[in-house]
């Protein structure tokens, strides 16, 4: 029963009780009389029934008042205490009550007591799922790590082709190359088939499904595909096999091979452009020779006509080869093995290799970061210790230092010692033996990594006597490395999620959304700023953030945040809030281009905000002139809030996020804002839950009825 | 009096070319097929100059080039550097070493001559290696 019923069945008791005693009395008194008097008396009632009656009605809102007086604060406290109990179980074991006057202080005491015995219990279980988190946690980490340091993409997609992993490579390669292109997003539970075109997955995959069915080991299917940029993948599929080593998912390995390919036409071109240039002049030079040759009693005239051939026709094979060699100069690299890498980290690694396999004690001198190389590092850090081998059986060298310093498109590394003189020639033979360190032995010689690379190696030395120093210089091409790893969002600060495998055992999407569990949708929790509170009297959005939460985890990595130029000026009041000026805002793009990549971004989700209604209006407003039109459903957590909590008044953001414990930072942000909410909405899921509220459809109308609830209010 | 000029090369086709050419140019011209045989040359002609291929076998061009620059009364000879491969880390690597010029070949035989000709112009007055 309500508060207002159990108030006004108490004041009807009340007043029952009031007109029933004197009413009673009445009878008694009337009771014992002779029977002229009691005639008396009823003439006296009958007279005096108004003023009776009068009293009676007046009695009315006498008892309500006292019922009020007594009850009221009582009932409504012991409510309050009700809810405020339930929520320390449920939310936020760290709530105590607040102290009541009265009867119920003793209850709350004792409420609080029980609470503080619950955290304890509930602290000790907590400790324990830490510790299986944290083992877990570490797997995990241990994954991300491994991912993140491959230089291929890499992504995992279950049977539905929901992304379940990517690392960040992958999202590069699929990423836009202008601001303006909204290319499909890579992020987890989006689908593979935005990336790649459906018919080419399906068809790797039917080719995998037959290779394990004839019992194959390690079956991989290969395709190629061009990404919305231009950029040509080569991907190489395999399965990822599930009970009874059925197709559970699939595997792919993404390699940019635009350049390569590139590179291969261009040679093939380098060698038709030879054969072709080369053939005619080399058959003129022939022809010519071979007539000198043949006749030398040949007339004056007819010899100098055949020189002036041979000169020019040679001239023209030596410009030739020079302007095709110069033309094609990147094409003859051959870059297949080589990669980028920072010269810190493949000095690290040779000095690693030398000092562990060779027990030469070698230090690196400090290298600046941006330094970077293209190498082939295990080829190369091998070259190092076979030199390093060389120096220390033939010369006993015992100590190296390792150098480094940019040399225009180059970087020159130095191998260098103290003391022994080094033959200029023994270098030379060096670099032809088959290279050994430890106990490796390549069949490839320290030339021929060179080769590979396009760079050289040459001995120095300087000093005289004891001060004398010698080195071996590796000149290495130099290489520019964009840092990839920034992350653009600038939200996370721990380890990025790129990956959930609990995507793995979702359904399919059923058909009707409403009957979508609540935990398994993929939602946009999103914020605005604007420059005011009224949309219809032309204030304007001028910031969006937000943030996806996918199968009931956060992705703190998979944000959009982006500033919008309103064109008109900023309300002062609301620029406290936000404290974006206006001169930030000058440089950014309009609302008419920043709506299509948010409603891109937000593609198959449920939309969530707080207070919904205010930032929905803004982005309706603007649908005729941004051509995007946001359908989806939309969720507020403040209604799911007031659902979850209808006693309580305060549903703003942090009373909310004080009531859940959620930590409040980075507010008034939008992207601040849009990671509060959806931290909340992770709270509210299960308090919803405990209310019987699990799916979409159930979730829509308990928020209309607390809405309508909340107007009546 | 003549300069004299030390061509190594173990190709005696460009070695033809080359002798003919600097003989007519008015050079003093030594002929050395290998590395040893260079810096035996080299002691016993002392050239103002010398040709030197790098792509030999036993030792290299650039090795006779480091042998020759850490000889300090050696250090006014000019070197020159002939070589099949053009990439810019072996040039960067032969001027380190101590070469004057470095020249892929095919080249013109009238550069060669006006580079050898100014080389030697300017080893009037040497400055140390």
């Amino acid at each position: 029963m309500s508060t207002r019923g159990r108030l006004l069945a108490w004041t009807a008791a009340l007043y029952g009780v009031a007109l029933a005693v004197p009413a009673a009395l009445f009878m008694l008194l009337a009771a014992g009389l002779p029977e002229q008097d009691a005639t008396a008396l009823m003439r006296v009632v009958e007279q005096r029934t108004p003023v009776l009656l009068f009293g009676a009605l007046l009695l009315l809102p006498a008892c309500a008042a006292a019922v009020k007086w007594l009850l009221g604060g009582y009932l409504a406290a012991a409510q309050d205490l009700a809810e405020h109990t339930r929520l320390i179980r449920s939310a936020n074991a760290g709530l105590r009550l607040e102290a009541h006057g009265g009867p119920l202080a003793g209850v709350a005491a004792a409420v609080n007591e029980l609470a503080e015995a619950y955290r304890g219990l509930q602290r000790d279980s907590e400790v324990r799922a830490a510790e299986a988190r944290s083992r877990l946690e570490e797997e995990r980490n241990r994954l991300a790590a491994l991912m993140s340091e491959l230089t291929q993409g890499v992504m995992v997609c279950n049977a539905d082709g929901t992304i379940l992993l990517y690392n960040e490579q992958a999202r590069m390669l699929f990423a836009a190359t202008d601001a303006a292109a909204r290319p499909p997003l890579v992020g987890l539970g989006r689908s593979l088939f935005g990336l790649i075109d459906r018919a080419q997955i399906e068809h790797a995959a039917q080719r995998l499904e037959r290779s394990l069915e004839r019992g194959e080991r390690l079956p991989s299917a290969r395709l190629v595909t061009v990404t919305a940029a231009g950029r040509l993948l080569k991907v190489q599929v395999a399965p990822f096999l599930g009970a009874q080593a059925r197709l559970a998912g699939l595997v792919l390995a993404l390699e940019d091979v635009t350049e390569l390919l590139g590179r291969e036409s261009q040679r093939r071109s380098l060698l038709q452009l030879l054969a072709a240039r080369i053939r005619a002049p080399a058959a003129n030079i022939r022809a010519a020779a071979e007539n000198l040759a043949a006749y030398p009693e040949i007339e004056a005239q007819r010899r100098t006509q055949f020189i002036d051939i041979l000169a020019a026709e040679s001239r023209a094979l030596s410009s030739t080869l020079n302007d095709a060699l110069r033309e094609y100069a990147d094409a003859l690299k051959a870059a297949l093995r080589l990669e980028d890498m920072r010269v810190t980290d493949l000095l690290e690694f040779a000095r690693l290799r030398i000092a562990g396999a060779l027990g030469v004690a070698t230090e690196l001198d400090e290298v600046a970061d941006e330094l970077w190389v293209r190498v082939d590092s295990y080829a190369l850090v091998q070259a190092m210790v076979h030199l390093a081998v060389r120096l220390r059986d033939e010369h006993g060298v015992r100590k190296l230092a390792l150098r480094a310093r940019p040399a225009e498109r180059y970087v020159e590394i130095d191998l260098a010692w103290s003391g022994a003189i080094v033959a200029s020639d023994a270098l030379t033979q060096w670099e032809l033996q088959p290279m050994e360190g430890g106990a490796e032995q390549s069949p490839l010689a320290v030339r021929d990594v060179l080769e590979e690379h396009g760079g050289e190696v040459w001995y120095w030395s300087e000093g005289v006597g004891g001060l004398r120093s010698g080195g071996f210089r590796f000149l290495i091409p130099g290489a520019q490395r964009a840092e990839t790893t920034a992350r653009a969002g600038g939200a996370a600060q721990s380890r990025p999620e790129y990956y959930d495998f609990d995507l793995f055992a979702r359904d399919a999407v059923p058909a009707a959304l409403n009957e979508a569990p609540l935990v398994k949708l993929s939602y946009t929790v999103f914020d605005t700023e604007t420059t005011g509170l009224e949309p219809s009297a032309g204030d304007e959005i001028i910031s969006i953030g937000a943030v996806r939460v996918v199968n009931g985890r956060l992705l703190r990595n998979e944000v959009f945040e982006q500033l919008v130029n309103p064109h008109r000026a900023l309300n002062p009041d609301s620029a406290r809030v936000h404290r974006i000026d206006a001169a930030t805002l000058r440089n950014q793009p309009a609302i008419g281009e920043v709506l299509p990549s948010f409603h891109h971004f937000c593609e198959d989700t449920v939309l969530v905000a707080h207070n919904a209604a205010f930032d929905m209006r803004f982005l309706e407003l603007k649908q005729a002139s941004s051509g995007v039109r946001f359908s989806q459903p939309v969720l507020d957590t403040l209604l799911l809030s007031a659902v979850v909590h209808p006693s309580l008044e305060d549903h703003s953001l942090e009373a909310i996020a004080a009531r859940l414990g959620v930590s409040v930072m980075g507010r008034h942000t939008a992207l601040g804002d849009a990671l509060l909410t959806a931290e909340i909405l992770m709270k509210l899921l299960p308090l919803l839950a405990e209310r019987g509220i699990r799916n979409l459809g159930q979730a829509l109308e308990a928020s209309r009825k607390s809405y309508y609830a909340r107007l009546q209010y | 009096m003549a300069k004299k000029v030390l061509i190594v090369d173990d190709e005696p086709n460009i070695v033809a070319s080359l002798e003919f050419l600097l003989r007519q140019s008015g050079y003093e011209v030594h002929v050395a097929a290998d590395g040893a045989a260079a810096l035996r040359q080299v002691q016993a002609v002392a050239p103002d100059l010398v040709l030197l291929d790098v792509m030999m076998p036993e030792k290299s061009g650039y090795d006779v080039c480091q042998r020759i620059r850490a000889h300090p009364e050696w250090s006014n000879i000019r070197i020159v550097m002939l070589s099949a491969k053009g990439r810019e880390a072996e040039m960067t690597k032969g001027l380190s070493l101590g070469a004057d010029a470095y020249v892929t070949k095919p080249f013109s035989n009238a550069e060669l001559v006006a580079r050898i000709g100014e080389l030697l112009q300017e080893g009037g007055s040497p400055e140390g290696a």
